[in-house]
């Protein structure tokens, strides 16, 4: 099997200075490897650090020491050492990230908010828009609601929105931050039937996923991330 | 052609704009203080920090406004390559000024002509450069307008009757006629209210895209940044303490005085 | 000069009003000004028996390039009757004892206000040009520091500006006098007040050109057979005024004209505004529709010289 994302002595810790320089420990020295085509469901209560790993995977946080090579374009690179205009390039191409709640941007209609990762690495916009279209179809989004700014649009709509702007684009990494929190069965099965196609694909998955019925329909294992605490070092 | 299309087609990639160990003195006081980046074509760069933090300062030395103290500004003209700015002579200067760049300022009345028409200020750049057709500059004008969101029927009005969110749109297609490859933005939603800030942001993160231009802002707002900026350098007393992708640096911050900027802002 | 030449000008005078010092220094600005076409030349403008805006630089031009035996014309809007015209003439006559013409031909020095005479001028003649505001580009930018550093990086693209301007509002070019030209292909110009009529009569003049303004101190030149281009744009070309009438008085129909009412019911009449022109074809035997008529001939001086008051 293909080995996409191989992290090694990862250690993330906080530092508050605005509250006398708290030290907040995350984890320590974390390994793990994910393969092409594998779902790996981060595990652990709330608290652990599954949302910390997660973010640091795709470059959101940056780790105190270890290293995190993702494999972009047929290369490894090293997310903790690279260039700002790298990390761009490698989430333009390689890793998508559907996050727990969709950051708005004022007056971009939903269509355009799902179609645009597609644009971004050069698909023809009539292409990225329908296969915007078909997602949000799956979706249950209607298309009255397509053409407004997903502002005003429900909890639960606008994470479907996220999710679509997700999965628009065939990246060979995929992190899921809680995909399905706020969405009634119906939906939920839809994002269980994507995250399984991506998988067949050969998408490698990371994800938090709660609901204990959608873990267990995706997951291949469970990733303590409690098992690095520092505390318990 | 998005940025990153660029980007890919030239195989490898050449800075825009290369700026080493800058620092500017005012007598005692240190305006900038050992400022260093690269700049790549179509990337967005925002500085933010509060007044007096020496952001704009380093904005008008990195736009040849100022003479540094010290340090170098490399610009890849064009024509000849990658050059100090501050060794151009001075046409040199001013003609990339009007052509390569863009300078936005904060306040319109500093980058208009209040008593020539809107269509006149987006056609003087095409016209210091040489175009005597007024047909096309009209046509120039129009799309120009359309672009930036302005009614093309007040093309023929001077832009002292205009509101502040229009002149600064007026302002943004002025500076953008001429394609510049590098534009300059001195707290561009400055003094505008908050719905006519959100409309400006958006239009400008839009023609940034669509055009491939790279863009140094300088701003207090995060909310700015966040929305228009790749990368992000906080400033404090002259000198940048902390640098990075804009999402890592406002959802990780690791200076203290970063932490506080970010904690400082209320959440909506 | 021998001592037993008789002084011909007023001996409390020195010739041509201005002291010898003056004159070498304006004349050094004006070798300056020929040597490098359109450029405005600083120079240190004394002051004068009259108000500025009278024609206080032209006045100081001409006192710099004029000798004894020259002759001297002067004009104002095209009549040589006028107050303005008639009181420079004058003065010139006093301090310096030079002959005074109104024939263009005859004279060595014409000096001007808002006119180029319509027959054509030759080598050897000075035509001195009365200038309001030498700046053609203050209008728009009022910092000198910054109109300076246009003309020395030849940045002009302002120039047009204002021509877009008026074809805006306008539908054409608008401006008709003072109408910018670009000099020897390389210094935007200002025309002085002429109307753009006049400017196609600077192109390849074999008389020396010479513009003073007072209030502003500058002065610039045209040398004979210099490039004067005016501005325009391609799809809108720079084109002089015309007339559907002919002169009332000469039936010129080539001349620039003025309009002039003759009564509170309507009734007007189109004159050659180049007085002397005007009167040597009349001499000749030209007739316009009223020229036959004396109280029009008549009343088209009195109207002359009530629009040079103004």
């Amino acid at each position: 099997m293909t080995a996409m994302i191989s992290v090694t002595g990862l250690t993330k810790d906080f530092v508050l200075h605005t509250q006398g320089g708290t030290v907040i420990p995350v984890f320590a020295d974390l390994h793990l490897e994910v393969a092409a085509g594998e779902c790996v469901c981060l595990h652990g209560p709330s608290g652990s650090g599954k949302s910390t790993l997660l973010r640091s995977l795709y470059a959101n946080y940056k780790p105190g020491a270890g290293h995190i090579r993702v494999a972009h374009r047929g290369e490894w690179v090293d997310l903790t050492q690279a260039e700002p205009w790298q990390v761009v390039e490698v989430r333009r191409h390689s890793v998508g990230y559907v996050s727990q709640f969709l950051r708005v941007i004022p007056r971009v209609p939903a269509l355009e908010v799902v179609a645009e990762p597609a644009k971004l690495v050069g698909i023809a916009a009539e292409e990225a828009e329908a296969r915007a279209k078909a997602l949000l179809t799956r979706l249950n989004i209607p298309e009255r609601l397509w053409t407004i700014a997903p502002a005003t649009f429900s909890g639960g709509e606008q994470q479907r929105v996220n999710i679509a702007r997700g999965f628009v684009r065939d990246y060979p990494i995929l992190l899921l931050d809680e995909p399905t929190a706020s969405l009634d069965a119906a939906n939920r099965q839809v994002v269980i039937d994507l995250i399984l196609e991506a998988k067949a694909r050969g998408v490698a998955i990371v994800g938090i996923f709660h609901d204990a019925e959608v873990r267990e329909a995706v997951a291949n294992r469970l990733f303590e991330v409690t098992a690095f605490q520092k505390s318990a070092a | 052609m998005s940025a990153a299309m660029a980007m890919d087609l030239a195989g490898e990639r050449r800075p825009l704009l290369k700026v080493d160990r800058l620092t500017k003195h005012y007598g005692e006081q240190v305006g900038c203080e050992d400022v260093s980046f690269v700049l790549y074509p179509g990337e967005v760069i925002g500085i933010v920090g509060e007044s007096g933090s020496g952001k704009s300062t380093l904005l008008n030395v990195l736009s040849a406004q100022m003479h540094p103290t010290t340090g170098t500004v490399d610009y890849d003209l064009r024509a000849q390559g990658p050059r100090d700015i501050f060794t151009l002579s001075e046409p040199e200067r001013r003609k990339l000024m009007r052509t390569d760049w863009g300078i936005v300022h904060q306040n319109p009345r500093d980058g208009l002509r209040m008593n020539v028409s809107a269509g006149g200020n987006v056609g003087e750049r095409l016209m210091a450069i040489g175009a005597r057709h007024y047909g096309e500059l009209r046509r120039e004008g129009l799309d120009w307008m359309t672009k930036v969101e302005l009614d093309t029927s007040r093309i023929d009005d001077k832009p002292k009757t205009f509101s502040g969110g229009m002149q600064q749109r007026l302002q943004i297609a002025r500076n953008l006629v001429t394609r510049p490859r590098l534009v300059f933005m001195d707290e561009p939603t400055g003094g505008l209210d908050v719905s006519v800030q959100a409309r400006l942001l958006d239009l400008l993160r839009g023609l940034v895209r669509e055009l491939g231009i790279a863009a140094i802002i300088v701003t207090h707002d995060l909310a700015v940044v966040r929305l228009l900026a790749d990368r992000l350098m906080v400033m404090r007393r002259g000198r940048v303490v902390e640098a990075g992708l804009t999402d890592q640096v406002l959802d990780d911050p690791h200076h203290p005085y970063t932490q506080l900027l970010v904690s400082s802002v209320l959440q909506v | 000069m021998s001592a037993l030449e008789e002084v011909r000008w007023d001996a409390a005078y020195n010739f041509a009003y201005l002291d010898e010092q003056t004159k070498r220094m304006i004349r050094r600005a004006l070798l300056k000004a020929i040597a490098v076409p359109g450029y405005q030349v600083p120079f240190g403008g004394r002051e004068m028996p009259l108000a500025y805006g009278w024609g206080t630089g032209g006045i100081q031009v001409t006192a710099s390039v004029i000798g004894p035996d020259d002759t001297l014309k002067v004009i104002d809007q095209g009549a040589d009757d006028t107050t303005n015209a008639v009181s420079i003439r004058r003065f010139f006559s006093r301090v310096a004892g030079v002959d005074t013409t109104e024939a263009t031909e005859e004279a060595d020095i014409i000096q001007t206000r808002h006119r180029i005479p319509e027959a054509p001028l030759r080598e050897g003649q000075v035509l001195v040009y009365q200038v309001p505001q030498p700046e053609p580009l203050r209008q728009l930018e009022p910092r000198e520091t910054e109109t300076r550093k246009m003309h020395g990086y030849a940045e002009y693209g302002l120039m047009h500006v204002r021509l877009y301007e008026d074809i805006a509002r306008y539908g054409h070019i608008a401006t008709t006098y003072s109408y910018p030209v670009m000099v020897n292909g390389r210094y935007l110009m200002s025309p002085s007040p002429i109307p753009k009529f006049d400017n196609p009569k600077m192109q390849d003049n074999p008389a020396i050109q010479l513009f003073g303004a007072g209030r502003e101190k500058r002065i610039y030149a045209i040398p004979p057979y210099a490039s004067v281009k005016s501005l325009d744009f391609d799809d809108h070309p720079f084109e002089v005024q015309t007339w559907d009438e002919a002169c009332a008085l000469c039936g010129a129909q080539n001349s620039y004209l003025d309009e002039v009412v003759l009564d509170d019911r309507g009734g007007k009449m189109f004159v050659c505004s180049d007085t002397h022109f005007c009167a040597d074809r009349r001499a000749e035997g030209h007739r316009g529709e009223l020229g036959g008529d004396p109280a029009a001939l008549a009343f088209a001086r009195t109207a002359e010289e009530e629009g040079a008051d103004r």
